[in-house]
């Protein structure tokens, strides 16, 4: 692709994301992020590490894992079900499929609308990189996910090692032979 | 790597190559301590080709660097010198070569090469003026720019030779450049046209002068002989400009009608202008150098075109060394036949393909064992599945040998090693390969050279005496180093051999014993054991810490380095023979053998390289410690029991030790552990698929050291037993 063909593209997603609900808050994602959407598929599970992240899948000979958003944001777990769906996205050059509850729509949030999430402590809005309002739809917000931090090696290092040693005091088997 | 330009990728590519072949040649140069012709005509040409195309990249230290080593090579070729210092000369190419290199790299990881060459520059101009007053030469006179002054005059009228002095015009040098090549025939010869052909170029087009050079590059093979204005395409930074005022002016001598060579200039891409017209003859010309001009432009121009040396009279002069070693090495021109059958291919376009063709693999068994196929008849199906499945083979077999290497190239780099150490050592050793056409996995060669590497330099350092020690043992002074490389069924074996004084058993045992490492009464180690040790992490039996060796890294890393690659090392020495390191390693990584284990409803895939055997467990083998932890009693060691459903809490597994199974597996450093399965499901063909980044950012130290696809499309992880049983430390 050369680069003109790449500055179009990025100009026609540009404040386009893809909305989906995990409980009853509404994320968006950048679409230009996105690969793919895909229904559930058989997990295959993976030893020592944090439970949020349910395993790998084979998705058409790609090995890609999966993580589960509710776990990840600090929520319950909840079966699997038809509406469930995995968001592919591609970070780093790394492919990540995000299950969710169900997928919504593509909206287009203008820059203006976006506002900054507020600043609070310990919470999980470090991820969220500003709130969207919905034109016209008054009072309804979009939390514009932060997919760079969320996925950067630095944090999924430092929550690994926090979940390290939760699983070390919780259990003997989960020994990290650092 | 950093992604590059396309021009900048093939200059990196090409310089590395003419830089391996440099070192290759220079090494060879100094046993033979002469320099062969051929050889240096080949480091001149090199040389010339690297300086010309560094100057393009605008790497000026490189090009500057390449020129100055030029120089003495264009000394030597010029005016054969009787006294060379062939060990000083090698060190300059070496250094030079090393210069580059590290430039190279700098460029390749996406930087920007700055270091300066003007120190090495320095020393090898005032060397080559120590050597031209060594052999009688006066020092000041350049000879790229001496007009007239021939090869074999200069000697003689040293300090005349600054004036031009045309008259004696001897025979002429030998020396092949454009169009000189065919100097035999003068040129108003009745066959022969005289030319003038001016090229104007479209000055939109940008680097006018590599156009033009372009041009005289590719035109100078058509044409009798041809020089061209300006004379300095890539040296003269006003080129361009003067290419844009007054065009490109070729002037040539052929024997091809006037037409055809407007043809063939019509070609030339960007051309705005062209005029071609016949001369009556050469005087005409506003450029004709004589032949000793012809010489001295193009040293400093073009690309010697015929690299072959025929015989003129000037080879009298030719020093015996020189002439002694004329040994047949792979001609320039030999290779440039060998050039154009082989393309360069990216890695990851390889890696790709090889991807594609595993996935082909998968897709062929969830075809043919396919469960709504279960119970029907289908003859021709299963005739037709059974070609699918013969010609899937093939192709994976004709992709896995493209990513073959031959090992050659990785064992060469071990004579600079060698070189250097014995140089500094004051010892004498020379490196024997056998061998070394055998191929191996491209990963497997990169990753071979630095384990290689420490072994020889162990080899040199402990194992080969000094000279005067090796003569009063009764062997010959000079020890040898032998690298020698084999297949052996689905292995790679290589040995490195030396005939030194072998391994000091006794001080290797008091070393381990201080720093603890033995593990069992001293009696019951065996030799093998005992060599082991070398291999341990800042192991070292030097007291003192050398340039070299002392420091206990190295040989760690031979391991380390080997075991990732699913190799072995082992070690054998005969005392006041030498010792014998030998490494195996598995022919391909990207395929291995992998016996499929289920432990509940969760699949696992052990490489069959790792496993040792497999036991079913009678009951009451099994016993336990006093912490609980299972043991059972094999091969004379007590093996710790791993159970995979506990460490990775998999809850549906089997808990009756006697009702799986338990597989002998080996973990580093040699213990011996046993894995417990609830079943086996069979020996299969495995695609290893790296696990997701994400997911080894996270757990790098689980023993899972990759995932592959089942024939039913999920997954399987594959343990890697080497780390499993450090888990259990």
């Amino acid at each position: 692709m050369d680069d003109e063909n790449l500055l179009d593209e990025e100009d026609t997603q540009k404040d386009k994301y893809l909305a989906f609900t995990i409980g009853k808050e509404v994320y968006g994602i950048d679409i230009r992020v996105v690969m793919e959407i895909i229904g559930i598929l058989p997990i295959t599970t993976v030893p020592e590490v944090p439970d949020y992240i349910r395993g790998i899948i084979n998705l058409r000979g790609k090995i890609i894992p999966v993580v589960d958003m509710r776990l990840r944001f600090g929520q319950e777990y909840r079966e699997y079900t038809d509406r469930t769906c995995v968001i592919v996205i591609e970070v780093d050059d790394m492919l990540i499929g995000l299950i969710i509850d169900a997928v919504s729509e593509v909206m287009d949030i203008p820059e203006n609308d976006v506002v900054p999430p507020p600043k609070l402590r310990e919470s999980k809005s470090r991820y969220v990189r500003g709130v969207g309002k919905l034109q016209g739809e008054e009072g309804r917000v979009v939390l514009l996910l932060d997919w760079k931090r969320l996925f950067s090696r630095e944090d999924v290092k430092a929550l690994g090692a926090m979940q390290g040693d939760k699983e070390e005091t919780s259990s003997e088997n989960g020994g990290n032979d650092k | 790597m950093a992604e590059h330009e396309p021009m900048v990728e093939v200059f990196i590519y090409e310089t590395r190559d003419f830089l391996a072949r440099l070192e290759e040649l220079a090494l060879k140069s100094e046993e033979a301590q002469s320099f062969a012709e051929d050889d240096v005509n080949e480091i001149f040409r090199a040389m010339h080709t690297i300086k010309g195309s560094a100057a393009m990249m605008m790497l000026d230290d490189i090009s500057k660097l390449a020129h100055a080593i030029e120089d003495i090579f264009f000394y030597i070729r010029e005016l054969h010198p009787k006294k060379i210092d062939v060990s000083s000369v090698t060190d300059f190419v070496l250094a030079a070569v090393d210069f580059m290199q590290n430039e190279i790299n700098v460029l390749d990881d996406g930087g920007k090469p700055s270091e300066s060459s003007q120190g090495m520059r320095d020393a090898s101009e005032a060397f080559l003026r120590q050597m031209k007053i060594d052999n009688g030469d006066d020092p000041d006179v350049d000879l790229r720019k001496v007009k007239g002054a021939s090869s074999s005059s200069a000697k003689k009228e040293s300090g005349g030779a600054a004036a031009p002095s045309p008259a004696p015009v001897p025979e002429p040098p030998p020396q092949y450049y454009i169009g000189a090549a065919k100097q035999e025939e003068k040129t108003d010869d009745g066959s022969l046209h005289v030319y003038e052909a001016v090229l104007n170029f479209d000055p939109g087009s940008g680097m006018l002068e590599v156009r033009a050079y372009t041009v005289v590059n590719s035109f100078q093979g058509e044409v009798k002989e041809m020089h061209y204005l300006p004379d300095k395409l890539l040296e003269d930074p006003e080129a361009a400009d003067k290419i844009e005022k007054n065009g490109l002016r070729l002037y040539m001598t052929a024997d091809q009608p006037l037409g055809e060579i407007k043809k063939k200039l019509e070609k030339t891409s960007f051309l705005v202008g062209l005029n071609v017209r016949e001369l009556k003859s050469t005087d005409e010309c506003a450029i004709w150098p004589t032949r000793a001009d012809v010489a001295k432009a193009a040293a400093e121009e073009s690309e010697p075109i015929v690299p072959k040396v025929p015989e003129v009279d000037g080879a009298k002069s030719v020093p015996p060394a020189v002439k002694a070693s004329t040994e047949k090495a792979a001609g320039p021109a030999q290779r440039k036949e060998h050039e154009s059958q082989v393309i360069s291919v990216k890695v990851e376009k390889l890696d790709r393909l090889m991807d594609l063709v595993g996935e082909l693999v998968i897709a062929e068994s969830m075809v043919v064992q396919n469960p709504d196929l279960k119970g029907l008849e289908i003859e021709n199906f299963e005739k037709a599945a059974r070609q699918l499945h013969k010609i899937n083979g093939e192709l994976q077999d004709s992709v896995m040998s493209l990513r073959m290497v031959p090992l050659e190239g990785t064992f060469k780099k071990m004579n600079r090693i060698v070189r250097d150490m014995t140089k500094k050592l004051g010892k004498k050793a020379h490196l024997l390969f056998k061998g070394e056409s055998t191929e191996v996995d491209k990963t497997i060669n990169d990753h071979i050279g630095d384990p290689l590497m420490h072994i020889i330099r162990n080899s040199i350092d402990h194992g080969i005496e000094m000279p005067a020690d090796r003569v009063a043992a009764g062997k010959p002074e000079t020890g040898t180093v032998t690298l020698a490389a084999m297949n052996s069924g689905g292995e790679v074996i290589l040995r490195i051999m030396d005939d030194g004084a072998g391994l000091d058993r006794d001080k290797i045992l008091s070393r381990a014993r201080e720093r603890h490492l033995l593990t069992k009464p001293e009696a019951e180690y065996t030799d093998q054991e005992i060599y082991h040790f070398i291999f341990a992490a800042g192991f070292s039996t030097n007291d003192n810490v050398t340039e070299f060796s002392g420091r206990g890294v190295g040989m760690d890393v031979v391991v380390s380095n080997i075991k990732s690659l699913g190799g072995s090392v082992s070690m054998d020495s005969d005392p006041g023979k030498g010792s014998t390191t030998t490494i195996r390693i598995p022919l391909t990584l990207a395929i291995i053998e992998g016996m499929s284990v289920g432990v509940g409803s969760a699949r696992f895939t052990v490489p069959i390289s790792a496993i040792r055997r497999s036991i079913r467990p009678k009951p009451g083998e099994v016993f336990k410690d006093t912490d609980g932890r299972e043991m059972i009693m094999e091969d004379g060691e007590c093996c710790p029991v791993v159970r995979l459903d506990k460490i990775y809490g998999i809850k549906d597994a089997e808990q009756d030790i006697n009702r799986g199974i338990l597989m002998l597996l080996e973990s580093r450093g040699g213990g011996l552990f046993a894995l417990h399965a609830d079943e086996l499901m069979g020996v299969q063909e495995i695609v290893v698929k790296p696990v997701p980044k994400y997911i080894s950012y996270l757990a790098d130290k689980t023993g899972i050291s990759g995932c592959t696809l089942l024939g039913d499309g999920s997954i399987s992880l594959i343990l890697d037993a080497q780390i499993l049983g450090s888990i259990l430390k």
